[in-house]
């Protein structure tokens, strides 16, 4: 192996500049749907790529792509991937950029290399460190697009789990978006401490913006209640749309031990009266518990 | 011997438990309660928990276990003072402490204790 990476890099370096320009032919000739980068930026990204390359093959078993001999090979791919992740381009858009440095290279091994046998494996090295190189090429643009989603979950998050003091000794708690079980953890969290620092006694958890409520769903729901119960506050749930109180009866799902009302305006009102206040209007009285129901 | 102290307000036994719990200390004060509940004839029990950092199972079903005992002898059972951190560890394992009634702080669970055995 270590002959043919030997005649590889010798091939790559005596004909570097016919590959490059035959290299940045192609690409130009591939028009992607998400706008173009710039051309300079590409000459100067494909050169140093090359360059690079022919060094660590000549210094390294082509086989071994996390060698050191191939940092700044990995460097410069880690940048071009990261910039066209970042830019909206397709993982195969990108390794199509590595891809097409076999067309020149294979047309100058076939021409430079006489001998059947010597052909065959230069080819199949070279066939290993390009496939290699694509390989990686995804790799790193499935990370910095993983590192996008990851950042916006985070903020996601951030934004989406305010605890607001309605009247004293009564929070709610608008949720929006769907409730998965990272997210119960927070908003249980948000709620427990909130529940503390105010000396709350009741919170209503309005689920109006909460797309979907399956078995789960309601599981994290109960679950936060029930944690609501143990530091001794109660619970109210507000905004069931006809839709979900549909689906919550069709699945079975039990939400018997929970006060329920359709809206927060209504749930609003039953907290008002544990409380001992009333709402009052300026003509006559409206007195709390009647329109409260339950 | 360790124990856990029974402090007497009025009809109410209050219980504040501070060091960690392990099976004898918990067998000590479940023996210590009960008859302290039946000598001064008390109507309400309150559970003082707000310097537990880490309540385990075995704790949770202690708690429940002294509700029980308490329901069975007339008293009510008040758990107060639970941080967030320990409420989720108990609901993550289960123990919804059904039976016992909760509220956030001494004062608050004594105002409970009074509206319910008046």
């Amino acid at each position: 192996m270590k002959d043919s990476n030997t005649t590889l890099a010798a091939i790559i370096r005596k004909h570097e500049a016919d590959i490059l320009a035959e290299w940045l032919r192609l690409q130009a000739e591939v028009r992607s749907p998400h706008g173009t980068i710039d051309e300079a930026e590409q000459r100067s990204a494909s050169r140093d790529f090359l360059s690079a390359l022919a060094k660590a093959v000549g210094e390294q078993s082509a086989a071994d792509l996390r060698a050191p001999a191939f940092d700044r090979v990995r460097e410069i791919l880690t940048d071009i991937s990261t910039t066209r992740a970042r830019q909206g381009f397709s993982p195969s858009e990108t390794a199509t950029f590595v891809f097409l440095l076999k067309q020149p290279l294979f047309a100058r091994l076939r021409k430079d290399i006489a001998d059947g046998q010597g052909l065959a494996d230069a080819l199949w090295t070279a066939t290993l460190l390009i496939d290699g190189l694509g390989l990686f090429t995804t790799e790193a643009f499935q990370k910095t697009r993983e590192e996008v989603i990851q950042r916006q979950q985070r903020e996601l998050l951030e934004l989406s789990t305010p605890v607001v003091e309605l009247w004293e000794g009564i929070l709610a708690l608008p949720l929006i978006g769907t409730l998965d079980s990272g997210r119960t953890q927070v908003v249980m969290e948000s709620l427990l401490e909130k529940i503390v620092s105010s000396g709350s006694e009741l919170a209503i958890i309005d689920i109006t913006g909460v797309p979907t409520v399956d078995t789960l769903v309601a599981q994290h729901l109960m679950k936060t209640v029930a944690a609501a119960r143990l530091m001794g506050a109660d619970c109210i749930i507000s905004g069931i749309r006809p839709q979900i109180a549909q689906t919550i009866v069709h699945l079975g799902v039990d939400l018997s031990q929970v006060v329920t009302k359709s809206s927060l305006a209504d749930a609003f009102v039953v907290a008002l009266a544990r409380t001992g206040a009333r709402v009052e209007g300026r003509g006559a009285a409206i007195p709390a518990s009647t329109t409260a129901g339950a | 011997m360790e124990r856990i102290p029974i402090l007497r307000m009025g009809r109410f036994l209050l219980v504040t438990i501070q060091v960690d719990m392990h099976d004898q200390l918990a067998l000590t004060l479940q023996d210590d309660l009960t008859q302290r509940i039946v000598k001064d004839r008390a109507k309400g029990v309150l559970i003082d928990i707000s310097s537990l950092d880490v309540v385990d199972s075995f704790i949770g079903r202690m708690i429940s276990n002294i509700a029980g005992m308490s329901r069975v002898l007339d008293a009510q059972t008040v758990v107060v003072g639970m941080r967030p951190a320990v409420a989720i560890t108990l609901v993550e394992l289960g123990l919804d402490l059904a039976g016992v009634r909760t509220a956030l702080n001494v004062e608050k669970g004594m105002a409970l204790l009074q509206g319910a055995t008046a």
